[in-house]
Order: C-alpha cells, then sequence, then structure tokens
C-alpha cells in the first residue's frame, strides 16, 4: 500500500479510533476506579442534617433547644396504589391535598425523575411515630428527620429571632452555603450567629441496586461524612428576669432594658409587644398575623425606636454642667413654676424653692436645668454659641448618645443629637440663642434616642463615669466575643462628678412620701435604689413614662431603663416597671409590701391609649 | 445503454452502496434502541409512545427515511452542484437570522422555534459548506496553493463557523475544523495541520505547565524541522539538543543559584515577600531578579538574525517559514492567557480547566464527565444488558438521550459493544473515503470527504467527551444523539453523498 494522501488519513482515523477504544478500554476494564459493585450498584447520597447549635442564656438554662420533627418525603416513581383514606387519617390530612400533591409530581414528573421530594413539612413525632407502623402499606413514602427549634421559656421572641426554610431569594444571595430544603436563621440572635450556629452538613452513601432500591451502605460507611452540630451560644440573658421583663410590659407599648453596669451585659431586653416564642417555632403559620399586627411586634423597639429622653437627660445636662464649672453641687436656683424667659416659660411643678443640685434631681426640677444649659451655651468660654452647642454636642456623645452603641444587634439605632449647622438650617445662623433651644435642658425637642442609649447612661452612672458596651452575647467554650466588649468607655465628665448625681438619684427614691422626691414608688426597702424619672412630652397623645434605675447604690448589680409609651408620668408606670424588675433581679421575689404594686402593674391595660396607624 | 438518461441506465437498486445505507440503518436502530433505554425508566411506556423521546425519535426516523428517499430517487443529484451558491447564501442568512429570531436554549441562540418543532440550522450548514467547497474546488483550474484560491476556501469554511461562535455554540463551529483534513487530501500542505497542532499543543502547554515550556517546546521543534529540511540532523542533535537540554534545566540551576547566595533562609524570604521589594524600596537580589523566560527569549531572539541570513544565503524559503511560525507561536504563548480568559466563554473555560486538570470539580462542570464516565465504566467488558443500566436510567448523567446517549451503550453493552460501535463508524468513514477515491468527479470526491470529516469529528469529540479525552462539548453523536435536527442533517449529508456516488455508477 503506497503511503498517499488517502492512506494517510485512513491510517488517522484508525489511530483516532484505536485511542478511543484504548481509552474505553482503561475505563471499562482496567481501572477500577469506575467500577461498581459487580451486582450493577449504583451510589446514592442521603443528606444528614446538622443538629442547630443551642441558646443558653447567662444561668446555663436552655432558651432556645431542639426537637425531632420529620419531614415526610415521597418518590413518586415509587409510588403503587395505595389506600389514600388511611394515608391522610394517620397523618391527619385532607385527601384533596394527597391527590392534589400526586397531580403535581404527575405533572412534574420528568423534573422530579428518581428523586424524592417534600410532601409534608415538620411532622411532630407522635403523628410520625403512628405513620411508621403502617409505612409499609405505603411503599415511596419514608420520613426525614430534621431538628426543629424548642423554646422552653417564653423569653426573648424578638431577640431570639427566628429559623425557616430558606426561600429562592435567599439562595441567590448565599448561593454556595446553602441548597433548597436547608434551615437558616432569619432575625435577631438566630441571623446574627448563624455561621455558629448552623453546623455541616453530612452524608451517608448508599448502594442501589437496578430496581432502584437502596440496599446497604457504600463501603461500610467509609466514605460517609458525618454532620457537625452547630456551635452553642451563651446570651448574657437572664431567662427568668426577660420572662418577668416580659410579664411586667404586657399589655403595654414600650421597652425595658436591663443591663449588668460591671460587665455591659444586657440581662433582659424586652419590647413589647412582642414575638411570643410559640409563634417562632411555626413562623410560617403565623408570619401573616404578625406581619399585619399594627403594633409591629416583629419591631425592636428598644434598639430601633427612637425617643425624646425626657427628664431622664437632666442627669446629662448636669454632669456637664459640673464638669464645664457653671455651677457647683451648692449652686441654688430659684423655681417659681417654671423658667422665665422674655415673655414666654417653660412650666415645673409644685416644689420647694430655691434648690440646690441634688434636690433638683430629685424633685426633677425644670427651672434648674434652663438655667445650666443656658449658663453652658452662653458660656464666655467660647466665642459664640454654635461652638458652645458643639461643645456640649461632644460631651453628650461621651455617654454614647447620638450614634450606634455598637452592640452585637444586627439593626441598632444611633438616634440624634443636633449640632450647631442644624439649628443653623433652620434658623440661620445668629438666628437663634440659648432660649430657643432651651427644652434640650429637660431631655424635649431635637433629641431622639433608644431605651438601650438610656439604659447605658444608667449603667454609666452605676459606674460612676464609664460603660461598657453592651452586648448579648457572652463568652462561652466554643464562641468568643469580640474585645471590644471588654472595652471601658469614659465619658468626657470627671469620674468625681458622679457620686452627686448619684446621690440626687438615691434622694429621689428613697426620700419618702411628701419629700418631693419624684420615684418615691420605687423605693424597695435595702435594695438602695437610685433613680431618676422622666416624663416625655408627646404631642400626639399621652405623654411618654421613663424611668432609669439602678441598685444597690455602692457595687450596682443592675441598670435598669422603662419606656412606657403614653404611659403618662414617670412615677406611674416606668419607676414601678423598673423596680419591680430590679427587686425580681436582686432579691429573687417581690416583697409583701409591693404585691399590690405588682398586681396593678400586671392587669394594667395601655393599649387603647396607644395610637396606631392601620 | 444511455437511452433516456434519467434516472434509467444501470438498476437503480444496484448501483446503490448498500453499505453504506445498512451502516446508517444499524446506527439510527442502535440510537433509537439506546434513546429508549435511557428514558424509559423516567417515562415508562412502550418504545412508539410518542409521548416521549423514543416515540419522537421514531417519528424523526421515518421522516429521515422519506428525506434519503427523496434524495435518493426524486431529485437530479446534478441540482446540488448546480444551487450549491443559492443554497448556501440562505443558510448562512439562517445562520444569522436566529442569532436574532432563535430561543435561547441553555445560553446560546441557535435554534428556531415553530410552535413545538424546533430546529437548528447548524445542523445544515454542514451539508450547505460542503457543497460549495465541492463545487468551489472541483473547478477547473481550482488549485489550493494559490493564495486566492486557498482565500476563498477559508472564507467559506470560516464565514459559517464565525456565526456559529457568534450564536455561542463555539462546540459546534470546532467541527469546522474537520475540514482541514478534506483540503489536505486535495492538496494543501501537511505543514498546515502540523502548524495547526502545533499551535493547540503550545496553548495546552502554556495553561498546563507555563510559557517557557511551550516556548522551549516550539524552539525545539522549529529547529528540528529546519535542521531536518536542510539535511543537517547531526547539527541539531549535537547542538541543539544539549542547549534545548540546558534550557530546559536553567529554571532549576537558578533557583539553586540564588539559594547559594542568599542561604536557604533567604530563598524562603524571597519567596514569601516577592513583590514586597519593590514597595519596601530594596533592590532584589540579582539572582532572583533575572527570570529564566527572559534568558530564554533573549537567546532565540540572538539566533534569529542568524538563522535567517542562513536561510537567505541558501535561498530557504522554509527556514524563513519556521522563523515566522516560531514567532507567530511565541506571540500565541502569550496571548494564551487572553484568549482562555477573555475570548472563551466561562462554562467553556471551566470546561477546559477540568480536562486539563487545572482545577479539581468532582460536582461542578466535573461531575457530568465523572458520572458519565462512571457509567461507562461500570459496563465492563460485556455491560450490564440492555435496559438493565443503573447510572444511566437514574439520571445521573446528564443530556443522557442527546450528547451523553453514549454513556447508555458504554453502561449497557460494556467494551464489547462500544467498540463495535467505534469500529462501525470507522467502517462508515473508510466507506465514504474509498466511495469517494473512486469517483471520477472531483464534486462527488471532494463532498466525500466532507462528509467523512464532518462525521468524523463528531464521532471523536462525542465519544472523547464522554470518556474524559475531550474537554465537554456539546455535540450530538452522528445519527445515533436523539433530535430531528441532527438525525435529518447527517441523514441528508450523507445521503446526498450515497445520490451522488450512484450517479456516477449508473453509467459505468
Amino acid at each position: 500500500m503506497k503511503l498517499n494522501r488517502e492512506n494517510r488519513l485512513i491510517i488517522g482515523l484508525c489511530t483516532a479510533a484505536a485511542i478511543l477504544i484504548a481509552k474505553l478500554f482503561s475505563i471499562q476494564i482496567i481501572d477500577d476506579k469506575y467500577k461498581m459493585d459487580a451486582e450493577n450498584n449504583s451510589m446514592v447520597y442521603s443528606t444528614i442534617y446538622p443538629t442547630r447549635g443551642v441558646i443558653h442564656d447567662r444561668n446555663g438554662n436552655i432558651l432556645v433547644g431542639n426537637k425531632v420533627a420529620y419531614d415526610l418525603l415521597v418518590t413518586p416513581k415509587e409510588v403503587t396504589e395505595f389506600d389514600t383514606l388511611a394515608f391522610c387519617e394517620v397523618l391527619g390530612i385532607e385527601p384533596d391535598f394527597v391527590r392534589d400533591k400526586m397531580q403535581e409530581y404527575y405533572n412534574n414528573r420528568r423534573r422530579i425523575g428518581y428523586q424524592s421530594v417534600v410532601m409534608l413539612k415538620q411532622l411532630p413525632p407522635e403523628t410520625y411515630m403512628r405513620f411508621a407502623e403502617i409505612a409499609y402499606k405505603f411503599p415511596g413514602f419514608r420520613g426525614q428527620a430534621r431538628s426543629i427549634r424548642e423554646y422552653p421559656f417564653n423569653a426573648g421572641g424578638n431577640l431570639l429571632g427566628y429559623v425557616s426554610e430558606v426561600d429562592a431569594s435567599f439562595l441567590a444571595k448565599h448561593p454556595d452555603e446553602y441548597k433548597s430544603g436547608d434551615y437558616a436563621g432569619k432575625t435577631g440572635i438566630e441571623a446574627a450567629r448563624e455561621k455558629e450556629l448552623r453546623g455541616e452538613k453530612g452524608y451517608n452513601i448508599w448502594l442501589r441496586n437496578s430496581r432502584n432500591q437502596v440496599e446497604s451502605r457504600y463501603s461500610e460507611g467509609e466514605f460517609d461524612k458525618e454532620a457537625i452540630p452547630g456551635k452553642d451560644i451563651t446570651t448574657t440573658i437572664d431567662a427568668e428576669l426577660q420572662h418577668y421583663g416580659q410579664m411586667l410590659m404586657a399589655n403595654k407599648v414600650g421597652s425595658l432594658v436591663a443591663i449588668e453596669p460591671s460587665t455591659g451585659e444586657i440581662l433582659t431586653m424586652v419590647s413589647s409587644p412582642g414575638i411570643d416564642v410559640d409563634m417562632l417555632a411555626d413562623i410560617g403559620q403565623h408570619y401573616r398575623e404578625i406581619a399585619t399586627n399594627p403594633y409591629k411586634p416583629m419591631f425592636n423597639r428598644a434598639v430601633q425606636a427612637s425617643y425624646p429622653p425626657g427628664s431622664v437627660f437632666k442627669l446629662v445636662n448636669g454632669l456637664i454642667g459640673l464638669e464645664e464649672e457653671v455651677l457647683t453641687p451648692n449652686t441654688y436656683y430659684p423655681c417659681s413654676m417654671g423658667y422665665h424667659f422674655g415673655r414666654n416659660k417653660l412650666g415645673c411643678h409644685a416644689h420647694k424653692s430655691p434648690i440646690n443640685f441634688e434636690e433638683s434631681i430629685m424633685m426633677s426640677c425644670n427651672a434648674y436645668y434652663c438655667y445650666i444649659l443656658r449658663d453652658l451655651l452662653e458660656n464666655p468660654k467660647y466665642n459664640e454659641i454654635d461652638e458652645a452647642l458643639d461643645k456640649w454636642r461632644e460631651y453628650v456623645m461621651s455617654f454614647g448618645f447620638g450614634q450606634k452603641l455598637g452592640s452585637d444587634f444586627p439593626s441598632e439605632l444611633g438616634g440624634f443629637i443636633p449640632d450647631s449647622k442644624y439649628y443653623n438650617r433652620y434658623y440661620k445662623k445668629g438666628g437663634w440663642k440659648a432660649t430657643t433651644v432651651i427644652s434640650l435642658s429637660i431631655g424635649q425637642g431635637e433629641i431622639g434616642c433608644t431605651p438601650l442609649h438610656l439604659a447605658n447612661l444608667c449603667a454609666t452612672i452605676a459606674n460612676r463615669g464609664f460603660y461598657y458596651t453592651p452586648h448579648i452575647i457572652k463568652d462561652s467554650e466554643h464562641v468568643e466575643i469580640d474585645p471590644k466588649y471588654k472595652e471601658r468607655h469614659y465619658t468626657m465628665v470627671d469620674t468625681t462628678h458622679f457620686p452627686k448625681v448619684v446621690g440626687g438619684m438615691y434622694r429621689a427614691v428613697n426620700s419618702g412620701f411628701g419629700s418631693g422626691g419624684t420615684a418615691s414608688i420605687a423605693a424597695v426597702e435595702g435594695l438602695e435604689i437610685c433613680g431618676k424619672t422622666g416624663t416625655a412630652q408627646n404631642p400626639h397623645g399621652h405623654d411618654h413614662s421613663v424611668f432609669i434605675c439602678f441598685a444597690p447604690k455602692d457595687d450596682p448589680k443592675i441598670a435598669v431603663a422603662a419606656y412606657v409609651e403614653n404611659g403618662g408620668f414617670g412615677a406611674t408606670w416606668a419607676a414601678p416597671i423598673a423596680s419591680l424588675l430590679t427587686e425580681m433581679y436582686l432579691t429573687g421575689e417581690i416583697s409583701e409590701s409591693r404585691k399590690p404594686l405588682e398586681d396593678r402593674i400586671l392587669q394594667g391595660n395601655l393599649m387603647d391609649r396607644v395610637k396606631v396607624s392601620k | 445503454m444511455r437511452d433516456t438518461g434519467g434516472n434509467k441506465g444501470r438498476g437503480l437498486l444496484k448501483t446503490i452502496d448498500w453499505k453504506l445505507v445498512i451502516c446508517w440503518l444499524i446506527l439510527v436502530m442502535i440510537g433509537w434502541a439506546n434513546i429508549y433505554a435511557s428514558i424509559h425508566s423516567s417515562e415508562p411506556g412502550s418504545i412508539f409512545d410518542f409521548g416521549c423521546r423514543s416515540g419522537k425519535q421514531f417519528v424523526w426516523i421515518v421522516t429521515a427515511l422519506c428525506i434519503a428517499a427523496i434524495i435518493l430517487f426524486v431529485l437530479n443529484p446534478r441540482v446540488f452542484e448546480g444551487l450549491s451558491v443559492p443554497i448556501y447564501l440562505f443558510v448562512l442568512a439562517l445562520l444569522i437570522a436566529v442569532i436574532f429570531l432563535g430561543i435561547e436554549v441553555k445560553g446560546s441562540r441557535s435554534w428556531f422555534a415553530f410552535g413545538p418543532i424546533r430546529f437548528q440550522p447548524a445542523e445544515i450548514s454542514k451539508i450547505s459548506t460542503s457543497l460549495l467547497l465541492a463545487t468551489v474546488m472541483s473547478q477547473q483550474g481550482y488549485k489550493i496553493g494559490r493564495t486566492k484560491d486557498f482565500i476563498i476556501t477559508a472564507m467559506i469554511i470560516l464565514l459559517p463557523m464565525m456565526i456559529i461562535v457568534l450564536q455561542s455554540e463555539t462546540g459546534s463551529a470546532l467541527v469546522y475544523v474537520g475540514f482541514i483534513f478534506m483540503l489536505y487530501r486535495e492538496g494543501l500542505s501537511g505543514w498546515l495541520i502540523f502548524l495547526v497542532g502545533m499551535a493547540i499543543l503550545s496553548f495546552i502547554l502554556t495553561l498546563t505547565a507555563s510559557p517557557y515550556v511551550a516556548i522551549l517546546v516550539i524552539i525545539a521543534v522549529a529547529s528540528l524541522c529546519i535542521c531536518l529540511y536542510s539535511g543537517r540532523l547531526k547539527l541539531w542533535l549535537m547542538a541543539g539538543i544539549p542547549l534545548i537540554v540546558f534550557f530546559a534545566f536553567l529554571p532549576t540551576l537558578l533557583d539553586l543559584w540564588s539559594a547559594n547566595i542568599l542561604g536557604d533562609e533567604g530563598v524562603a524570604a524571597l519567596a514569601a515577600a516577592d513583590g514586597d521589594y519593590a514597595a519596601a524600596g530594596l533592590h532584589k537580589p540579582l539572582a532572583s531578579r533575572i527570570k529564566p523566560l527572559y534568558i530564554l527569549l533573549g537567546s532565540a531572539g540572538l539566533m534569529l538574525p542568524f538563522t535567517v541570513f542562513t536561510a537567505y544565503r541558501e535561498r530557504n524559503p522554509f527556514s524563513h517559514l519556521a522563523v515566522i511560525s516560531t514567532i507567530a507561536g511565541i506571540v500565541l504563548v502569550f496571548s494564551a492567557d487572553f484568549i482562555f480568559n477573555d475570548v472563551l466563554q466561562d462554562h467553556q473555560r471551566k470546561r477546559i480547566e477540568v480536562l486539563l486538570g487545572m482545577k479539581e470539580d468532582p460536582s461542578g462542570v466535573g461531575y457530568n464527565v465523572n458520572q458519565s464516565m462512571i457509567a461507562i465504566g461500570s459496563g465492563g467488558l460485556f455491560g450490564k444488558g440492555y435496559l438493565n443500566g443503573t447510572q444511566t436510567t437514574y439520571g445521573f448523567v446528564p443530556e443522557q438521550s442527546t450528547d451523553f446517549i453514549f454513556c447508555t451503550v458504554g453502561e449497557e453493552w460494556g467494551f464489547i459493544g462500544s467498540a463495535a460501535l467505534i469500529l462501525l463508524y470507522v467502517f462508515l468513514i473508510y466507506r465514504i473515503i474509498r466511495d469517494a477515491e473512486r469517483s471520477r468527479e472531483a464534486f462527488t470526491r471532494i463532498y466525500g470527504y466532507c462528509v467523512a470529516c464532518c462525521i468524523f469529528m463528531h464521532l471523536f469529540i462525542n465519544i472523547g467527551m464522554t470518556i474524559g479525552l475531550m474537554p465537554v462539548i456539546g455535540i450530538p453523536l452522528p445519527f445515533v444523539s436523539y433530535g430531528g435536527s441532527s438525525l435529518w442533517g447527517f441523514t441528508a449529508l450523507l445521503f446526498i453523498f450515497i445520490a451522488l456516488d450512484r450517479n456516477e455508477k449508473k453509467y459505468f
């Protein structure tokens, strides 16, 4: 045969074919890598879902645990004729539901192929066990264990957040981490700590014969992967205190926050109305109900609502005044039912006059703080009022106001403290003076802060001048928190000035009825509670009731802020609530003499006072 | 004998190459049976059930048979030659139109949809291109060596190819590369095939090894060719090989040298801080600043004028061409990254990465190939028996009735069955080439070679893909894969050749 081009091409053809056949020979006959078992088996992977990390409270109680539920899987290809009625009866479902589902599977049979699909989700174990006993009658159906959330305490629904199956938009955002059917934390701690809590999926490898029946483990499980359970999280929350706080705040709109001053750990954070943990467990069923509730229970008021602080803010102005030396603790100012400037007046209530600094806190005198703010803003140290106001703002911000505190909540609000630019925009430069902004002195006007800011203020005073950033996750065996939560933040006010404020707060609570102290109702014998009331004016309805307190006076263990929307005077609702919480935390019970007060609070209902936009 | 012309002459049925027709029939039946095997478990029903793919394929087969009959018995084979230009232009227009009017299937716009019927113009463009090539190249005085003729020929092939690339069907476009074998038969210099092969090799070497290795290989091959051509093999063996070996070890030597100067710690620090020197304002030690690649390029640059001069003195145009190809090769090496990252589409890049082992990816792109190889591998020597496959029936292999149909063959019929199928194709192609060579008319011969090239490219790429020899390129296995367009296209392609062949024979 001569080597002309035709023959060369034919040789090339044969070579190419030889290469193909050689490779076929290698993978079909020589190489074992591509061989399955002699009985023509193929591998099936079945997913093992990890259990989610448990969330503990500060005392080791389980806030969020896990329980087993079963998803009912069906492999439509394997389903034969079955007794639909018996099937429905044991599972407690309607025959129509089954019929619709089977029709749906039939319509999608090409897409489903030999896969299994989930027919029913999260069956309780009792139901599933009843089904399992007669499962042999229903080929093609099987159960898959899933761990779902369980809440032993009705505490902290808003804080904990919920877990639900990932949806299409979530999958689009996390394409590699999640697969359809996985669960993920969507709000609160569940979302913030998703990475630690979720764990890692594993799989079992099974062998399947040519009739698609699972026969045995592949290599006796040698290549299986165990699921790695999620890491447990310890929160700073005290479950029992949280539960008690929720009871106190029931049927009221507002927040209750308690912090341990010596660490910045949040002991209790109630936003009322909130989400019941029963709803969390089955969020899918209740989601509409929650989303359409006019009181917005998903909204965590404690960190997301911006309120005027009211008279509580006098503490800050007083401390700034002392630091700026516009007054001494022995400065006396008169008050004749308010502070008069020109033809105007900022009103006050009846109390003795003149009074010194401690008494001004004790009696919550408005005029006294107008003098302080005016002296601060007209301080000759500063060239003009702009500079003085900005200096004042700097002081206020050093208490954590007007900015996000940096807590570990996913959505914290910064609040607002006005600066000179703000007023220059409103009144033009030079168009405003101290009396224009005089309501800042008593925590009204343009100031906005969250209940968390107020609790943090309380903790700062309890610590005599510094705070730790409030946080809700504690260091634990598996999870370490950011070191920033262990740093002290000092305010710009010297720590020597704080004892005078503390003294005023002590007298406000412990001077006894008739003395002029505004918070006598909060007094508990032996606890040395120090507090300050606030009544935030509200142009839309009843005033908001505000109270902060800490106890005991020396070596404080708890700092509380209560903010009750439309509650009226600080002493009416907020002070009892905060003091009851303090008492419960420190003594573990409510003393006999305060039981009537507790009853009044527990049964109090302010819901009809609150205007909601529907 | 020639009384009235037309369809008389020697008996109709005697002149048809029945072996080709039977080959076609066997392949089509194998395809049909395997399509049924690949879907019978997910769509139970009879093989004739028109609701499923095997039933539809039966319809395609019957209609393909009609097409074959029309081509054989109704059409005058002369029309193919006469109408090749309008057909070519018409198909070209369809190819362009489909970019705008077609529907999108898996990221490419190459299908027309008329209600439930889909049709891919790329399938008939193989026929129209083959016909026009045969017409042009069979003309009196055509010489492939002449630049003008060569350019026209190249344009005929490249035009549809480029449009198909624009449709994002790079796989289908690749088939046109196969026409190079036909051109070779018609007198194209073998060096061209060699150059194309070298280009592909250096591209792959650049991606898998390094530009250094690729350039060294190009230079080694080029110098060998020059020396072989001018009969100086001894010189090459004595001077070329030592030089190449020296350069091959140059990077290692440089590493050792810098290690000696700096000590081991210095090298470690260097490796860690590579690039930080400029930032820190420090001068890198000399040894590490010399890149072996530049030494290689420098020496090659010094050698160039010398080679050119020698070639000029000896009036050796071959050397000139070799030098030009070498430079082109080096340019290609440096643009390989650009082509790879910017010209190729994402999925194609991934497929090449997986094939070349640049990335391990058993669950993503590699999944298809891995599953397909497991399916074929599990077939063993004799296979699992018809309809007894497990891997293919339960949907582990994607596209199992179209592009991956060979998996079903491999799994259920084993090595014996799949090797037999390949041999059947080899026989078919061989038979086409033999018939083409025997024909008296250049038109029939050239067209025959075109048919052989198309079938060969599809065969090699498709089966190569299922067994991991080629990247995943979605083109069908001729006559076997599910699909009307592809079956009709290949049937017409083949039967036009059978008709041309018969037309000649009937008078002799």
